[in-house]
């Protein structure tokens, strides 16, 4: 049995749907990561999770009881929020130890839970500094100390880095996740940030439409897309629309050109799918011609975007716009203008049915 | 370091607004130091008289407990209220402050009738004592002023955040109330207490219609009979409010000055 179940949670706010019925399971000590755009739902799974809101059906169970009509100071869980929230008329100190003097612990054991948790997060230096005179970063931590002061059923933070830069963004992100390591405590992590998601988690649940898409570890959610917006939204995709013309060889053809994909083995002929295909999978080299072999499409790189050890070019293909992440050392050979022509591996590319296809949804593929 | 002038334009409008205050105050002290026999300068004799009638000391107590009665009540009632509005019922606060304008939309002399026919049925203890129907029409009295403060107050603050995260911690809604919310808006609610302060150290016309002897009623009957010593209980008046709202404020001082420095970001 899961120490953390949603089941069939539902929440509407008169006609908009903002959870359709969403069901998670997480067991003791785990790390999930909510992630999708905004307005997709996830922050109000978190709400209802903490007692904020309630549920219009479904329940909420944690270890085995079911907490869904519990009011919110009786639901022991520890909330960071995204907005600064510590009471600024208290201390750092003062406000991670709120919580202790709700529940009445005795002084010495409070002084010494607070004192552990402030070097815990890094602060201990600044024990009596009120919040004004804490930088965001700071403040989110003593937030995030205040949070496990309590030593809650579960840990919920709600974009806690969204507020900070990005440096800060990246150091907090690996303490909180050592802290939850150390600690064990089972976490529900709202992002929108798919590197924040994918680099602290144990699994994330891509959400979309108040629906979860998938759920997964982070390696099978980058590697294993189960639809058109998860691949998506996690990662950078090149997204191949085609028909498949050869089931039995894997054949589909996108824009008059065949290509043979593992993946489109099997598939009934004539079936409308798309095949997405990762920017470092895809294999660009000059073309002098201008004309494609086996699995290449042709086209001219348009621009270049530096990444640091990568490049990203992008190539506009005859029917569709291509990226491709080059080593930075090999870019001199593909200038812009260069016509160039495309590899699309056989394996390691995914292909999608597309009834699967979300209407409205669009991403800028240069900033998923 | 560069040394700051103030411009000169700014020390005349410096001066200028000095004078229009501190002018009539001069001129009643000059007035007030008059001999009540020879009617020259300077004598403390009006002084001296005002500070030794037990009616002067009678009434400022009565309008002085008033005012702190006043001032307990409109706390109680419009914190939680103003409170509540903001967090549940944000909808509703263009009634209150609609509401909250009827004070100055319905004089006094009106208010005064209409309360002392509404309550003419009620015990004596409520009705008969200034300190029963006086302190309930001075809240009526108070509330634009109480809540105008507390709004900007409760506007200033995160209000959701800072509730659910104490209420996430454990905590009832009393004592977020308490101590969460209640501290970081003691500036808003020290502003409401110093007007209603004010008001009631001041006011008159419910006083006199209702019968009931105060602080005002009693300047006034001195003004009538003895211009040096009416002169001499304004000035009085005035640094007795001063007094009044400085003790307010070392009262509420410690924790203002935390709770406004955070709340301004």
């Amino acid at each position: 049995m899961a120490y953390l179940e949603l089941n069939e949670l539902r929440r509407s706010f008169g006609p908009v749907v903002a959870l359709n019925g969403i069901n998670v399971a997480l067991d003791q000590g785990e790390f999930l990561s909510l992630l999708g755009p905004s307005g997709c739902g996830k922050t109000t799974a978190l709400r209802l999770v903490a007692g904020f809101d309630r549920p219009n059906s479904g329940s909420i169970v944690v270890d085995g009881k079911d907490i869904t009509r519990v009011s919110p100071n009786r639901r022991d869980m520890g909330m960071v929020f995204q907005a600064y929230s510590l009471f600024p008329n208290m201390t750092a100190e003062q406000n991670v130890e709120f919580g202790l003097r709700i529940r009445k612990n005795k002084r010495g054991a409070r002084r010494k839970r607070v004192q552990e948790l402030l070097e815990l997060v890094g602060l201990g230096h600044a024990v009596k500094r009120y919040p004004h005179q804490l930088s965001g970063g700071m403040q989110q931590r003593v937030a995030l100390a205040r949070a496990l002061a309590i030593e809650p059923r579960v840990l919920l933070l709600d974009e806690p880095l969204s507020a900070l830069d990005a440096k800060v963004r990246v150091q907090l992100r690996e303490e909180i996740r050592r802290i939850q390591t150390q600690l064990g405590i089972t976490t529900l992590y709202v992002t929108h940030d798919q590197e924040e998601a994918l680099s602290v988690s144990d699994h994330v649940a891509v959400m979309w439409s108040g629906k979860i898409e998938q759920m997964g570890t982070p390696s099978e959610m980058y590697s294993a897309p189960a639809t058109p917006f998860v691949a998506e939204f996690i990662g950078t995709m090149n997204r191949l629309e085609g028909v498949v013309v050869d089931g039995e060889r894997g054949e589909v053809e996108h824009g008059g050109t065949r290509l043979t994909v593992d993946t489109a083995r099997g598939r009934t002929r004539g079936e409308k799918v798309l095949v997405l295909v990762r920017p470092e999978l895809l294999q660009l080299e000059p073309s002098t011609n201008g004309a494609a072999g086996d699995n290449t499409l042709a086209g001219e790189v348009v621009t270049h975007t530096f990444l640091g050890s990568v490049t990203r070019l992008k190539v506009q293909a005859r029917a569709a716009e291509l990226i491709s992440d080059v080593p930075t050392a090999r870019v001199d050979s593909l200038p812009v203008g260069q016509p160039v022509v495309a590899h699309v591996p056989t394996a390691g590319t995914r292909l999608l049915s597309l009834k699967d296809e979300p209407a409205s949804f669009e991403l800028d593929p240069d900033n998923p | 370091m560069r040394r700051k002038w103030i411009a000169p334009s700014a020390v005349v409008w410096l001066v200028v607004a000095a004078a229009f205050f501190l002018l009539p105050l001069i001129a009643t002290l000059m007035f007030s130091l008059r001999s009540i026999q020879t009617n020259k300068c300077c004598s403390g004799a009006a002084y001296s008289l005002i500070v030794h009638d037990h009616q002067f000391w009678h009434t400022i107590r009565v309008s002085f407990v008033l005012s702190l009665e006043t001032i307990a009540i409109s706390l109680l009632l419009f914190v939680p209220t103003v409170y509540w509005v903001h967090l549940k019922l944000p909808r509703l606060r263009p009634v209150l402050g609609f509401m909250a304008l009827i004070p100055f939309v319905v004089p006094p002399i009106i208010l005064v009738v209409g309360l002392l026919d509404l309550y003419k049925g009620a015990p004596a203890w409520f009705y008969d004592k200034p300190y029963g129907i006086l302190g309930f029409a001075y809240v009526i009295l108070a509330f634009p002023y109480m809540y105008f403060s507390l709004d900007a107050g409760f506007r200033a603050i995160d209000l959701h955040t800072l509730t659910e995260a104490s209420q996430n911690l454990g905590a009832s809604w009393r004592t977020t109330l308490l101590r969460v919310i209640l501290p970081n808006i003691r500036a808003a609610a020290l502003g409401g207490s110093f007007l209603t302060l004010a008001i009631v150290m001041g006011e008159f016309t419910i006083a006199s219609l209702a019968a009931f002897k105060t602080f005002p009623t009693y300047i006034q009957i001195v003004n009538e009979t003895q211009p040096y010593e009416a002169a001499a209980l304004s000035l009085l008046s005035f640094m007795i409010v001063w007094a009044a709202m400085l003790a307010l404020l070392f009262v509420g001082r410690g924790r203002v000055r935390t709770a406004q420095v955070a709340t301004t970001r």
